[in-house]
């Protein structure tokens, strides 16, 4: 009876030793192995961190980040919040953090639309379109991102005078001195609007989930897209025509040697973002290559017995089979265009690593310049990992 | 039963293979299949094939008939003319060696081609997989010494040439060259301890691979040129490009650690049980059995790792090393010379290209070559 009682598992299981001062004895090295791997490492840091010590001591330089508050004095050409060379370091290093963001995150939305549309284009059944598409893979893929922004830079210098400013559309001026483009003049109706629009979506996000959680219930498919027409663009369209239907066009014109008015694109910011989006389409193209061509054929031939149309299969088969392949390497692209717009050191564009830079060689405050740009570099990269790995864990395929 | 024998009976007498109509193979099939299979088809070749013809007229009349190849004595009035409508390939007639050398003393520049010969020696070598034993590692360690030599001189008759000097093309090869020559065991190492079951070396590997790859490598490559003088004790110096080397080592460590962690999980636990079973201890049991497999599983993925890690020594022209894009770039600041960027950047593209190209098509074939045995 107490036999049976014992799971029998726990005999397979060794019998606990006691450790004994051996070298034969497994869990003996293992101590040993470690603490002197730690005391090696913990040794070369802290020769590092004394040389260090010493170093800033001779040097009088003072540690800590008491700069941040004195007076930057950089003038910064390109900023998202109100800034002069007047405010303090912290500031100066903000609005860097922010140009930083600008690039990345238009940057990771243009490449991914790019990105797509050529992987796409590679499979095309259009010999032309494919072999297009393969040799812009190849090609971008082989030449360093540096001497591509350098290159991009280059033309965009190269280009003529805001007096002979290449002028393709109304309002569209493209000059050394950058891209200008017409913009609306802002008002409150506006932000209406747009506030409008952004509840519509989520309300038409809402009404989506409630139709399929229907469907689900009686097989009845329910159209969403009216719905998304009324949300998101029939109201707000109302709401900014109840708010007195504002509509100024701010033009940029020539007045003397540049131009005034409208919305610029510096030749840094606008290089920089051409340089990065087409580099990094050219790896998302083939992620997305790899993930379509991951779905197996059966399942294409099976939608369409079902009697799915074209856009059906590609919607409800093929793209939530492909995106489990193509999200996680897709999370590095992400990663890498965040870390690579960084480069733009090289162009003058300024974002936190040339402002980190900038203020390291005025202050002398090398260590700290030089934390605070891994910091943000890990928070950022943090970040999109998190949120990557929440949607490829929604999107993954759920197994028994 | 009775069909079959019905069909035999009933065959028709034997009859010669007939050929498909002409509206099924050749050209004019083909063109029809896979350029006008439909309107929309059409559409978008006719819209590609202008483009292409445009742009290749274009590129032509810039880039070979309206382009300047030569002027005399730096006079760049004749450039300056066909600005906007022909290249000015004389840039790089005039600059070559300065963007191939940089400010190596001019007599002494086949010493720096040579070294370029013997790296490309070395790589082709270690490409052929009838090279691939332990006499490569000393065929490496060899060949590297003998291009220290040729650089630095001062032996042999070499007149010696400090460092500062050298530039150009030969440095991105050192820097790329000797990065993987020591990142590669570094980077074993570190994914063999982050595998490991020993809990404080597991932590650190970890948390060594995840701070690098979680920071540009700019911010590395700044450390190492205005940090390091500080983490060094008073008086010890090390030079600029030294410095360069070792950011890059740490950086590429880290990411090809990850490649051959890779490996070592894809490889079936089976294999480290057999080692066990034989009575292998650790150091036997990784040498003989799990890394010559984990690594041949890796092979392709290390070679694009390699790509991308030759691409990224272009970014210590960030920190003013001269290596072949900072030379390029230099190359332009004169002033005579100044505006002629895009013809240069093309130029170093085309060097960066033939080396990446060759690196990717060799991954491509070798994972062709190596995944033979999986296919039926």
């Amino acid at each position: 009876m107490s036999d049976a009682a014992i799971d029998p598992r726990s005999l397979r299981a060794p019998p606990k030793r006691p450790i004994r001062l051996s070298w034969s004895d497994e869990r003996v090295r293992a101590i040993v192995w470690q603490a002197l791997v730690v005391g090696i490492i913990g040794f070369i840091v802290w020769w590092l961190w004394s040389n260090t010590a010493h170093n800033l001591e001779v040097r009088r330089i003072a540690t800590g980040f008491g700069f941040l508050g004195r007076e930057a004095g950089l003038p910064i050409a390109e900023h998202v919040i109100d800034y002069s060379p007047t405010d303090t370091y912290f500031r100066a290093l903000l609005v860097g953090f922010l140009n930083t963001l600008k690039v990345a995150v238009i940057g990771i939305l243009l490449a991914t639309i790019l990105g797509t549309l050529i992987g796409i284009a590679r499979l095309s059944r259009n010999w032309l379109l494919a072999k297009l598409a393969a040799v812009y893979v190849e090609v971008i893929r082989d030449l360093p991102l540096l001497l591509q922004l350098l290159f991009w830079y280059a033309i965009l210098q190269g280009l003529p005078g805001p007096r002979q400013a290449i002028h393709p559309a109304a309002g569209v001026y493209l000059s050394n001195r950058g891209l200008k483009l017409p913009w609306i003049e802002w008002q409150d109706a506006h932000s209406y609007a747009l506030l409008t629009f952004l509840v519509g979506t989520l309300f038409t996000w809402l009404y989506r989930r409630a139709a399929v959680a229907q469907q689900m219930q009686d097989g009845q498919p329910r159209k969403v897209w009216p719905v998304a027409l009324g949300l998101m663009l029939a109201l707000p369209i109302a709401v900014w025509w109840a708010a007195g239907a504002p509509w100024a066009v701010d033009w940029p014109e020539l007045r003397g040697f540049n131009f005034r008015g409208g919305l610029t694109v510096s030749p840094e910011y606008f290089a920089l973002l051409l340089g990065l989006v087409l580099y990094t389409a050219g790896f998302i193209a083939e992620i997305v290559r790899a993930g379509i061509l991951a779905v197996p054929q059966g399942q294409w031939e099976a939608a369409q017995a079902l009697g799915l149309h074209a856009g059906q299969v590609l919607r409800q088969i093929v793209l939530p089979q492909a995106l489990r392949v193509i999200v996680p390497p897709m999370t590095s692209q992400y990663l890498n265009i965040t870390k690579n717009s960084s480069l733009a050191v090289a162009i003058g564009y300024q974002d936190i690593v040339s402002i980190a830079n900038t203020t390291l060689n005025q202050t002398g405050q090398a260590i700290e310049g030089i934390a605070i740009i891994m910091l943000v570099y890990l928070s950022i990269s943090l970040s999109i990992s998190l949120f990557m790995n929440w949607y490829n864990a929604r999107i993954a395929l759920v197994e028994r | 039963m009775s069909d079959i024998t019905l069909n035999a009976a009933t065959a028709a007498p034997e009859a010669a293979p007939r050929t498909p109509p002409a509206s099924q193979i050749g050209l004019l099939a083909w063109v029809r299949a896979n350029l006008f299979s439909g309107w929309l088809s059409t559409l978008v070749t006719l819209a590609l094939a202008y483009l292409i013809l445009r742009w290749v007229v274009g590129f032509v009349e810039w880039g070979i008939i309206n382009a300047v190849w030569s002027v005399p004595n730096s006079q760049t009035q004749a450039c300056r003319d066909m600005k906007g409508i022909g290249a000015c390939w004389a840039v790089v007639t005039e600059k070559h060696r300065f963007i191939l050398f940089g400010t190596y003393p001019y007599e002494e520049h086949w010493r720096p081609a040579l070294c370029i010969l013997l790296f490309i020696g070395l790589y082709i070598v270690s490409a052929m997989r009838r090279f691939w034993r332990s006499g490569l590692a000393f065929l490496w360690a060899g060949v590297l010494a003998v291009i220290g030599v040729l650089m630095w001189g001062g032996v042999l008759g070499l007149p010696y040439v400090p460092q500062e000097r050298w530039g150009g093309l030969v440095i991105t090869l050192i820097l790329a060259t000797f990065g993987l020559a020591f990142a590669f065991p570094l980077a074993i190492l570190v994914a063999l301890g982050r595998r490991s079951k020993l809990p404080a070396i597991k932590a650190i590997c970890v948390l060594y691979v995840e701070l690098i790859r979680g920071v540009p490598l700019i911010s590395l490559l700044f450390m190492a040129s205005v940090m390091f003088p500080l983490f060094l004790p008073e008086g010890m110096n090390i030079d600029k490009l030294l410095r360069a080397q070792i950011a890059i080592i740490l950086f590429a460590g880290a990411y090809l650690a990850e490649v051959v962690r890779g490996g070592l999980q894809a490889l079936p636990k089976g294999q480290y049980e057999a080692a066990d079973a034989l009575g292998l201890n650790y150091w036997q049991k990784t040498g003989f059995i799990i890394l010559p497999q984990a690594l041949r599983l890796v092979i392709p993925p290390l070679v694009n790792t390699f790509i991308g890690f030759f691409k990224d020594t272009s970014l210590v022209l960030i920190i003013g090393i001269f290596d072949l894009l900072t030379a390029g770039k230099t190359a332009i600041i004169e002033p005579a010379w100044q505006g002629f960027g895009i013809e240069v950047y093309i130029t170093v593209g085309a060097i960066y290209f033939v080396f990446c190209f060759a690196m990717s098509k060799y991954s491509q074939g070798l994972e062709a070559e190596l995944n033979r045995h999986r296919r039926r």
